[in-house]
């Protein structure tokens, strides 16, 4: 039984947490934590049970030997970089996989880690804790890296983790991280916090009317946004046009991802009811001309806004909420790039124009540019944050 | 048609074809007065394209979710007519709604309500019990949904007493005092539903004492998402109260601050009416067109009493059934329905945990 009746010990236990306080650090993309994640991969992905979750398949296959070695690559000339050591992550609390990220960039840049699982109960979560387990009791030499817990809004066992820890990972939000500062910190110790952010994408009107295959973008574009009920971070809440033949572009577009949200998406009425409320606050609040195209239902929600305001990601809205605008140069974008901006997503643009813009203004935001489908794929430099080298050392030898 | 003229209608025999053309003209007309006169609804409805002129029915004129007034400043008067602004009921932090009443509003308020009450209660004065703490009024911050209830009723007062001290404690020496002094005159109970179940009810109950009511009205509202959870159905409800204390007349009523006076009750049969002064309209939530009868969907509710603020047509958050129009057993004619409920929390999924407090 744990000693503390707030707390749940789901991987790991009192033992674990008590030798992890001696714990020694590995090295970044240690053979340990490779070779860990090798099994840890080949049991995912031929677990019966994984099988059903499409996200967890996709955290298997992100730990294969091959894939690894690749994340490996940029960090090859850091001959002597070691973990910090203890790395206390907090999960979101809606998202399922998002922790078994967390502690796999902490394992490769050579930590140990405590977890304060989703409070939401996942199947997903049970799944990898359990092949996690199974892994361990193949590696024992690993079982000291890996503390999986469970608690409420408990400040104590707050102040306890990120008072041992050498990083503190925090995820949820805004008001998760303000909750967490409260609890004190090692003079040394640093922080990656993952605030509240937002996300658009960029869609080349004649470049898309080229391509034959306008299914798989409805699909991609689909996986960015309904498939977590476009309320994640990287899912675009606003869709910026250019080109010329636009309008055309429009209707395939939103045809195409209707045919596909209607068989995969189910809308609740209250979703509907905030969507409207949502469109009409934007149009009574905002100095610029709002106007809701007329859809066949409430699955699709499209507004079409007048000019890009910085205040427009105010009114973001989840559910297939998009507001939509035509852009005559790429440039118009940049009242967008406050410091919330995270992903910019784009299709039959190049990207490199979205990077020199960027460049070229150097605004607060925008920390990635994937192409549209691609905005759910974790990597290791994320939120702006080089997630290796935050979380490890180097030893400086001149 | 003013507002005026349109309470000289009996509430409840205007038939369906009559309604429907009155309703569609007057709301029209509410619509296109609001759009000139609260320049933000002037902006919404211009936001989803609405032209009055192609409406030819009122079932397609524009609702606004009740809760944009919690959000938004509504108001179709100017500033200084303000004659007062009435606030929803919200546990402190919550955001209240602001419905702004001009003086001919506040006032029609009540007339409706007096219409309305009277056809089910006759239209005597009655000693009246209010099943709720006198601090209820005298605090400005409780000064809402509950307040204006009472406010609302006790027109229809006589004489009143409140059945709970301000520590919520069922006064039963003083309810048997008012009650023997107005021996053989017919009695009006009125409070919240879940206060009279919680503090009436109950306390009564576990008293052992008897409080003679067998000629009383009791009215409540104000919905039954505490009474969900205490497990009690409406049929519980009434049959619980007759059995306790002899009440003959338990009368259930609908309504909601945004919409106040055009209330909702219900008939002998368990039905709740519209009058001829408000209407619902169930929509379904997938594309918000207009549910067959007998399909669940979102209660819309519209009424020609707002002209002071956009209030005319409103997308509540509760689902219900339309049961039936013109046909009740009960003889009044208009639509009759059923409640089911607040509309259910979706689990959104995502990355940012701000969604819960959002709204």
């Amino acid at each position: 039984m744990p000693q503390n009746s707030n707390l749940t010990y789901v991987l790991g236990n009192e033992m674990v947490e008590k030798n992890m306080y001696g714990i020694t650090a590995l090295p970044i993309f240690s053979d340990e934590a490779i070779s860990f994640l090798e099994l840890l991969s080949k049991k995912i992905l031929s677990d019966e049970e994984s099988k059903k979750f499409p996200d967890v398949v996709t955290f298997g296959f992100w730990c294969r030997k091959s894939s690894v070695q690749k994340m490996a690559q940029p960090y090859k000339d850091n001959t002597c970089s070691l973990g910090r050591r203890i790395v206390f992550h907090i999960a979101p609390s809606n998202v399922a996989v998002n922790f078994a990220y967390s502690c796999v960039a902490a394992l490769l840049a050579g930590n140990a880690s405590i977890i304060r699982l989703p409070s939401k109960s996942f199947r997903q979560v049970d799944i990898i804790c359990r092949i996690f387990k199974q892994v361990i009791a193949e590696q024992p030499n690993m079982e000291g890296y890996f503390l999986f817990v469970r608690y409420g809004h408990d400040k104590a066992i707050n102040d306890k983790y990120s008072f041992i820890c050498d990083t503190r990972v925090i995820w949820g939000g805004d008001n998760t991280i303000d909750e967490l500062r409260k609890s004190p910190m090692k003079a040394r110790a640093n922080e990656i916090t993952f605030a509240d952010r937002h996300s658009f994408t960029i869609i080349g009107a004649d470049k898309y009317l080229e391509t034959e295959n306008k299914d798989r973008i409805a699909q991609d574009f689909f996986n960015d946004t309904y498939l977590t009920d476009q309320n994640a971070c990287t899912s675009p809440r606003i869709v910026i046009w250019v080109g010329d033949n636009i309008s055309q572009a429009k209707n395939i577009f939103w045809q195409k991802l209707y045919d596909y949200a209607k068989r995969k998406y189910e809308l609740q009425p209250v979703q509907a009811v905030d969507k409207i409320t949502n469109l009409y606050k934007m149009a009574a609040e905002l100095n610029i001309d709002i106007k809701m195209v007329d859809t066949e239902d409430n699955l699709i929600t499209r507004v079409e806004v007048s000019a890009l305001l910085d205040t427009l990601m105010d009114y973001k809205m989840n559910s297939g909420f998009f507001m939509e605008y035509i852009a005559t140069d790429i440039k118009e974008v940049i009242p967008l790039c406050n410091s919330r901006c995270q992903t910019v997503s784009y299709y039959g643009i190049n990207a490199e124009c979205i990077k020199n813009v960027v460049t070229e203004y150097r605004p607060q935001g925008v920390d990635r540019i994937v192409p549209l489908g691609r905005t759910m794929d974790f990597s290791l430099i994320w939120d702006g944050y080089d997630l290796i080298r935050t979380m490890s050392r180097v030893v400086g030898n001149e | 048609m003013t507002y005026e003229a349109v309470l000289q209608l009996e509430p409840y025999q205007v038939d369906r074809v009559s309604k429907k053309e009155m309703f569609t003209k007057e709301l029209l007309r509410m619509t296109e007065f609001h759009i000139e006169n609260c320049p933000q609804y002037a902006r919404m409805m211009r936001a989803i394209g609405f032209n009055p002129a192609l409406a030819d029915n009122y079932e397609s004129i524009p609702f606004l979710p009740v809760r944009l007034f919690k959000e938004l400043e509504l108001c179709s008067v100017q500033k200084e007519d303000v004659y007062k602004i009435m606030t929803s009921s919200g546990t402190s932090g919550q955001q209240v709604s602001k419905i702004y009443l001009d003086k001919a509003t506040a006032a029609n308020q009540q007339k409706t309500l007096a219409k309305i009450f009277s056809n089910i209660a006759g239209g005597m004065r009655m000693p009246m019990i209010i099943v709720d703490c006198p601090s209820v009024l005298k605090n400005r911050n409780m000064f809402s949904a509950r307040g204006a209830g009472i406010l609302g009723f006790s027109i229809f007062a006589r004489k009143k007493i409140y059945a709970l001290n301000d520590d919520m404690e069922l006064q039963i020496d003083a309810i048997q005092k008012f009650l023997e002094e107005y021996k053989g005159e017919k009695v009006l109970l009125f409070g919240f539903t879940f206060m009279v179940w919680q503090h009436f009810y109950k306390a009564l109950k576990q008293s052992g004492r008897r409080l003679e009511l067998g000629n009383a009205i009791l009215i409540h509202g104000g919905g039954w998402k505490k009474m969900v959870l205490e497990a009690v159905t409406p049929e519980a409800f009434n049959s619980a109260l007759r059995d306790l204390c002899g009440i003959p007349q338990v009368v259930n009523y609908y309504g909601m601050v945004e919409q106040t006076g055009c209330i909702y009750i219900e008939c002998e049969e368990g039905h709740l009416h519209a009058s001829t002064y408000s209407d619902v309209i169930i929509r379904r939530g997938g594309d918000f067109s207009v549910a067959t009868d007998g399909e669940r969907g979102i209660i819309q509710v519209v009424s020609l009493l707002p002209w002071s603020y956009p209030g005319h047509s409103l997308l509540t958050e509760d689902e219900g059934v339309l049961l039936g129009e013109d046909n009740c057993p009960c003889g009044r004619k208009g639509k009759y329905f059923k409640v089911l409920g607040r509309l259910k929390n979706a689990e959104i999924r995502g990355c940012s945990d701000t969604y819960a407090t959002k709204f």
